[in-house]
Protein backbone atom coordinates (compact mmCIF):
# COMPACT_ATOMS: atom_id res chain seq x y z
CA UNK A 1 0.00 0.00 0.00
CA UNK A 2 2.85 2.59 0.88
CA UNK A 3 4.57 1.73 -2.16
CA UNK A 4 1.33 2.36 -4.17
CA UNK A 5 0.96 5.88 -2.03
CA UNK A 6 4.75 6.62 -2.98
CA UNK A 7 3.76 6.08 -7.27
CA UNK A 8 0.86 7.86 -6.75
CA UNK A 9 2.83 10.90 -5.11
CA UNK A 10 5.90 10.62 -7.78
CA UNK A 11 3.33 10.79 -10.78
CA UNK A 12 1.62 14.06 -9.41
CA UNK A 13 5.56 15.37 -8.57
CA UNK A 14 6.04 14.80 -12.04
CA UNK A 15 3.18 15.86 -13.34
CA UNK A 16 3.69 19.55 -11.79
CA UNK A 17 7.32 19.64 -13.23
CA UNK A 18 6.19 18.78 -17.18
CA UNK A 19 3.45 21.47 -16.20
CA UNK A 20 6.07 24.04 -15.05
CA UNK A 21 8.28 23.66 -17.86
CA UNK A 22 5.70 23.86 -20.45
CA UNK A 23 4.55 27.41 -18.22
CA UNK A 24 8.16 28.90 -18.78
CA UNK A 25 8.27 27.60 -22.65
CA UNK A 26 4.91 29.61 -23.01
CA UNK A 27 6.49 32.33 -21.51
CA UNK A 28 9.35 32.58 -23.30
CA UNK A 29 7.54 32.07 -26.63
CA UNK A 30 5.04 34.94 -25.95
CA UNK A 31 8.00 37.20 -25.25
CA UNK A 32 10.00 36.13 -28.07
CA UNK A 33 8.94 38.17 -31.66
CA UNK A 34 8.30 36.59 -34.44
CA UNK A 35 10.09 38.70 -37.19
CA UNK A 36 9.39 37.32 -40.15
CA UNK A 37 5.59 37.82 -38.77
CA UNK A 38 3.58 41.02 -38.07
CA UNK A 39 2.79 41.83 -34.69
CA UNK A 40 2.96 38.13 -33.57
CA UNK A 41 5.08 36.37 -30.73
CA UNK A 42 6.31 33.05 -31.70
CA UNK A 43 3.79 31.82 -29.74
CA UNK A 44 1.16 32.71 -31.75
CA UNK A 45 2.75 32.04 -35.32
CA UNK A 46 3.21 29.07 -36.68
CA UNK A 47 5.97 30.35 -39.35
CA UNK A 48 8.81 28.62 -40.66
CA UNK A 49 11.19 31.06 -38.33
CA UNK A 50 8.39 30.74 -35.23
CA UNK A 51 8.38 26.90 -35.37
CA UNK A 52 12.60 26.43 -35.58
CA UNK A 53 13.13 28.60 -32.84
CA UNK A 54 10.45 27.14 -30.25
CA UNK A 55 11.99 23.57 -31.27
CA UNK A 56 15.37 25.58 -30.29
CA UNK A 57 14.38 27.07 -27.12
CA UNK A 58 12.65 23.60 -25.77
CA UNK A 59 16.02 22.09 -26.88
CA UNK A 60 18.06 24.88 -24.85
CA UNK A 61 15.70 24.50 -21.77
CA UNK A 62 16.00 20.83 -21.91
CA UNK A 63 19.81 20.67 -22.14
CA UNK A 64 19.77 23.01 -18.79
CA UNK A 65 19.87 26.76 -19.89
CA UNK A 66 17.60 29.02 -18.44
CA UNK A 67 15.33 31.70 -19.45
CA UNK A 68 17.98 34.60 -19.37
CA UNK A 69 20.77 32.56 -21.56
CA UNK A 70 17.83 31.63 -23.91
CA UNK A 71 17.41 35.48 -24.32
CA UNK A 72 20.67 36.75 -24.34
CA UNK A 73 21.34 33.81 -26.93
CA UNK A 74 18.30 35.43 -28.99
CA UNK A 75 19.50 39.23 -28.92
CA UNK A 76 23.03 38.07 -29.65
CA UNK A 77 21.83 36.91 -32.63
CA UNK A 78 18.90 38.80 -33.92
CA UNK A 79 19.26 41.93 -31.37
CA UNK A 80 17.45 43.18 -29.19
CA UNK A 81 13.69 43.28 -31.41
CA UNK A 82 13.64 39.97 -31.00
CA UNK A 83 12.34 39.83 -27.14
CA UNK A 84 9.07 42.06 -26.18
CA UNK A 85 10.52 42.68 -23.28
CA UNK A 86 13.81 44.42 -23.57
CA UNK A 87 16.74 44.44 -21.10
CA UNK A 88 17.01 47.45 -18.99
CA UNK A 89 19.48 50.09 -20.77
CA UNK A 90 20.30 53.44 -21.50
CA UNK A 91 17.06 54.14 -24.14
CA UNK A 92 14.72 51.83 -21.76
CA UNK A 93 16.15 54.37 -18.69
CA UNK A 94 15.21 57.60 -20.39
CA UNK A 95 11.61 56.24 -21.34
CA UNK A 96 10.75 55.29 -18.19
CA UNK A 97 12.33 58.60 -16.61
CA UNK A 98 10.94 61.38 -18.94
CA UNK A 99 7.11 61.06 -17.98
CA UNK A 100 8.45 61.38 -14.42
CA UNK A 101 10.64 64.58 -15.14
CA UNK A 102 7.68 66.09 -17.39
CA UNK A 103 5.13 65.68 -14.70
CA UNK A 104 8.05 67.10 -12.39
CA UNK A 105 8.06 70.28 -14.26
CA UNK A 106 4.37 70.54 -15.12
CA UNK A 107 4.39 70.15 -11.29
CA UNK A 108 6.54 73.07 -10.60
CA UNK A 109 5.27 75.12 -13.51
CA UNK A 110 1.66 75.01 -12.10
CA UNK A 111 2.78 75.82 -8.38
CA UNK A 112 4.87 78.50 -9.38
CA UNK A 113 1.78 79.78 -11.44
CA UNK A 114 -0.53 79.96 -8.07
CA UNK A 115 1.83 81.41 -5.72
CA UNK A 116 1.90 84.11 -8.69
CA UNK A 117 -2.04 84.44 -8.52
CA UNK A 118 -1.89 84.20 -4.93
CA UNK A 119 0.23 87.61 -4.71
CA UNK B 1 17.12 83.04 -7.52
CA UNK B 2 17.09 85.01 -9.89
CA UNK B 3 13.81 84.68 -12.46
CA UNK B 4 15.78 84.93 -15.60
CA UNK B 5 17.86 82.03 -14.35
CA UNK B 6 15.18 80.21 -13.47
CA UNK B 7 13.61 80.69 -16.83
CA UNK B 8 17.30 79.77 -18.38
CA UNK B 9 17.54 76.73 -16.19
CA UNK B 10 13.75 75.32 -16.95
CA UNK B 11 14.26 75.98 -21.09
CA UNK B 12 17.48 73.62 -20.70
CA UNK B 13 16.00 71.51 -19.39
CA UNK B 14 13.40 71.26 -21.68
CA UNK B 15 15.95 71.15 -24.57
CA UNK B 16 17.87 69.18 -22.66
CA UNK B 17 14.29 66.14 -22.16
CA UNK B 18 13.35 66.85 -25.95
CA UNK B 19 16.87 65.96 -27.20
CA UNK B 20 16.55 62.60 -24.92
CA UNK B 21 13.41 61.74 -26.22
CA UNK B 22 14.39 62.70 -30.26
CA UNK B 23 17.67 60.35 -29.16
CA UNK B 24 15.32 57.19 -28.16
CA UNK B 25 12.64 57.79 -30.96
CA UNK B 26 15.07 57.98 -33.57
CA UNK B 27 16.93 54.44 -32.01
CA UNK B 28 16.84 51.71 -34.17
CA UNK B 29 13.57 49.43 -33.29
CA UNK B 30 13.44 47.45 -35.96
CA UNK B 31 14.78 43.82 -36.78
CA UNK B 32 18.68 44.59 -37.20
CA UNK B 33 20.07 42.47 -39.99
CA UNK B 34 24.19 43.91 -38.84
CA UNK B 35 23.53 41.63 -35.72
CA UNK B 36 26.33 39.45 -36.06
CA UNK B 37 28.82 41.43 -37.99
CA UNK B 38 32.43 41.60 -36.36
CA UNK B 39 31.33 38.53 -34.70
CA UNK B 40 33.11 35.02 -35.49
CA UNK B 41 31.54 32.96 -37.57
CA UNK B 42 29.17 30.15 -35.14
CA UNK B 43 31.20 26.62 -35.23
CA UNK B 44 29.40 24.13 -37.41
CA UNK B 45 29.37 20.48 -37.95
CA UNK B 46 27.08 19.55 -40.89
CA UNK B 47 26.47 17.18 -43.51
CA UNK B 48 27.95 17.23 -46.70
CA UNK B 49 25.55 17.71 -49.45
CA UNK B 50 27.21 15.11 -52.05
CA UNK B 51 28.63 12.24 -49.36
CA UNK B 52 26.20 11.70 -46.23
CA UNK B 53 29.50 10.27 -44.49
CA UNK B 54 31.67 13.40 -45.18
CA UNK B 55 30.94 15.93 -42.07
CA UNK B 56 31.51 19.61 -43.04
CA UNK B 57 32.60 21.32 -39.97
CA UNK B 58 34.68 24.99 -39.23
CA UNK B 59 37.87 23.66 -40.58
CA UNK B 60 36.64 24.37 -44.25
CA UNK B 61 37.80 27.88 -43.34
CA UNK B 62 41.12 27.03 -42.43
CA UNK B 63 43.63 28.82 -44.21
CA UNK B 64 41.13 30.81 -46.27
CA UNK B 65 41.20 34.40 -45.52
CA UNK B 66 38.12 35.44 -47.82
CA UNK B 67 34.75 33.20 -48.01
CA UNK B 68 30.90 33.99 -49.07
CA UNK B 69 28.86 32.07 -47.38
CA UNK B 70 25.47 31.46 -48.97
CA UNK B 71 22.05 29.67 -47.49
CA UNK B 72 20.09 28.82 -50.32
CA UNK B 73 17.60 26.30 -51.28
CA UNK B 74 16.06 24.36 -54.47
CA UNK B 75 12.64 25.63 -53.17
CA UNK B 76 12.89 29.37 -52.94
CA UNK B 77 12.63 31.01 -55.69
CA UNK B 78 14.71 33.87 -55.25
CA UNK B 79 17.89 31.58 -54.63
CA UNK B 80 16.70 30.99 -58.27
CA UNK B 81 17.03 34.85 -59.07
CA UNK B 82 20.53 35.09 -57.65
CA UNK B 83 22.15 31.93 -58.63
CA UNK B 84 23.84 33.68 -61.82
CA UNK B 85 25.24 36.00 -59.61
CA UNK B 86 26.63 33.52 -57.57
CA UNK B 87 27.88 31.44 -60.64
CA UNK B 88 29.58 34.72 -61.71
CA UNK B 89 31.33 35.29 -58.40
CA UNK B 90 32.66 32.14 -58.80
CA UNK B 91 33.78 31.56 -62.42
CA UNK B 92 34.64 34.94 -63.09
CA UNK B 93 35.80 36.44 -59.88
CA UNK B 94 37.45 33.21 -58.21
CA UNK B 95 35.72 33.90 -55.31
CA UNK B 96 35.24 30.75 -52.65
CA UNK B 97 31.53 30.05 -51.79
CA UNK B 98 30.25 27.77 -48.98
CA UNK B 99 27.01 26.47 -49.22
CA UNK B 100 24.26 25.87 -46.88
CA UNK B 101 21.67 23.93 -48.30
CA UNK B 102 18.51 25.24 -46.05
CA UNK B 103 15.50 23.20 -45.20
CA UNK B 104 16.16 20.95 -48.16
CA UNK B 105 15.74 17.48 -49.90
CA UNK B 106 18.88 16.82 -50.98
CA UNK B 107 17.42 14.49 -54.38
CA UNK B 108 15.88 18.63 -55.60
CA UNK B 109 19.09 20.37 -54.19
CA UNK B 110 21.49 18.14 -56.48
CA UNK B 111 18.87 18.59 -59.10
CA UNK B 112 18.91 22.59 -58.50
CA UNK B 113 22.52 23.00 -59.41
CA UNK B 114 22.60 20.21 -61.87
CA UNK B 115 19.90 22.86 -63.75
CA UNK B 116 21.63 25.92 -62.91
CA UNK B 117 24.91 25.30 -62.10
CA UNK B 118 27.06 24.74 -58.73
CA UNK B 119 28.65 27.88 -57.46
CA UNK B 120 29.85 26.06 -54.19
CA UNK B 121 33.37 24.42 -53.44
CA UNK B 122 31.40 22.86 -50.71
CA UNK B 123 27.97 22.28 -49.50
CA UNK B 124 26.40 21.81 -45.69
CA UNK B 125 22.87 20.60 -45.23
CA UNK B 126 21.59 22.33 -42.32
CA UNK B 127 18.08 19.99 -42.65
CA UNK B 128 16.49 21.61 -39.83
CA UNK B 129 17.70 25.22 -39.79
CA UNK B 130 19.30 25.38 -36.52
CA UNK B 131 22.69 26.72 -37.69
CA UNK B 132 21.10 29.13 -39.61
CA UNK B 133 19.58 30.47 -36.17
CA UNK B 134 23.05 30.65 -34.90
CA UNK B 135 23.89 32.33 -37.72
CA UNK B 136 20.94 34.99 -37.24
CA UNK B 137 19.13 34.20 -40.05
CA UNK B 138 15.56 34.14 -40.80
CA UNK B 139 15.26 32.54 -44.15
CA UNK B 140 16.50 31.96 -47.42
CA UNK B 141 18.77 33.25 -49.64
CA UNK B 142 21.17 35.11 -47.49
CA UNK B 143 24.39 35.60 -47.92
CA UNK B 144 27.72 36.10 -45.91
CA UNK B 145 31.12 37.28 -46.32
CA UNK B 146 33.62 35.79 -43.90
CA UNK B 147 37.05 37.40 -43.67
CA UNK B 148 39.51 35.73 -41.14
CA UNK B 149 36.94 33.79 -39.14
CA UNK B 150 34.39 36.64 -38.46
CA UNK B 151 31.76 37.55 -40.31
CA UNK B 152 32.21 41.14 -42.32
CA UNK B 153 29.12 41.53 -44.57
CA UNK B 154 25.88 40.32 -44.52
CA UNK B 155 22.77 40.62 -47.37
CA UNK B 156 19.54 39.60 -46.48
CA UNK B 157 17.89 38.23 -49.62
CA UNK B 158 18.29 37.42 -53.07
CA UNK B 159 22.22 39.25 -54.21
CA UNK B 160 22.38 41.63 -57.38
CA UNK B 161 25.12 43.14 -59.20
CA UNK B 162 25.17 45.73 -56.41
CA UNK B 163 26.03 43.17 -53.77
CA UNK B 164 28.59 41.45 -56.13
CA UNK B 165 30.24 44.53 -56.37
CA UNK B 166 30.27 45.38 -52.85
CA UNK B 167 31.67 41.63 -51.83
CA UNK B 168 34.52 42.26 -54.24
CA UNK B 169 35.25 45.63 -52.89
CA UNK B 170 35.75 44.04 -49.57
CA UNK B 171 37.86 41.49 -51.17
CA UNK B 172 40.83 43.70 -52.20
Amino acid sequence: MKKFFFVIILFILSLNVVHANEDLKNKIYKNVRCIVCQGQSIYESNSDFAIDLKKLISKKLDNGENEKQIYEFLISRYGEWIVYNPRFNLNSLSLWLLPFFIFMIGGFLIFRLNKNKKR
Amino acid sequence: MNNKYKIIILGATIVIIFILFLKVLNSDKTYQPNQMIGKKLPEFILEDLFNKNTKVDTSVLANKDFIVLNIWASWCVPCQIEHPFLMSLKDKKKINIIGLNYKDESKNAKNFLKKYGNPYSIIGVDKKGEFAILLGAYGVPETYVVEKGKIIFKHIGPINEDIVNKILQLKK
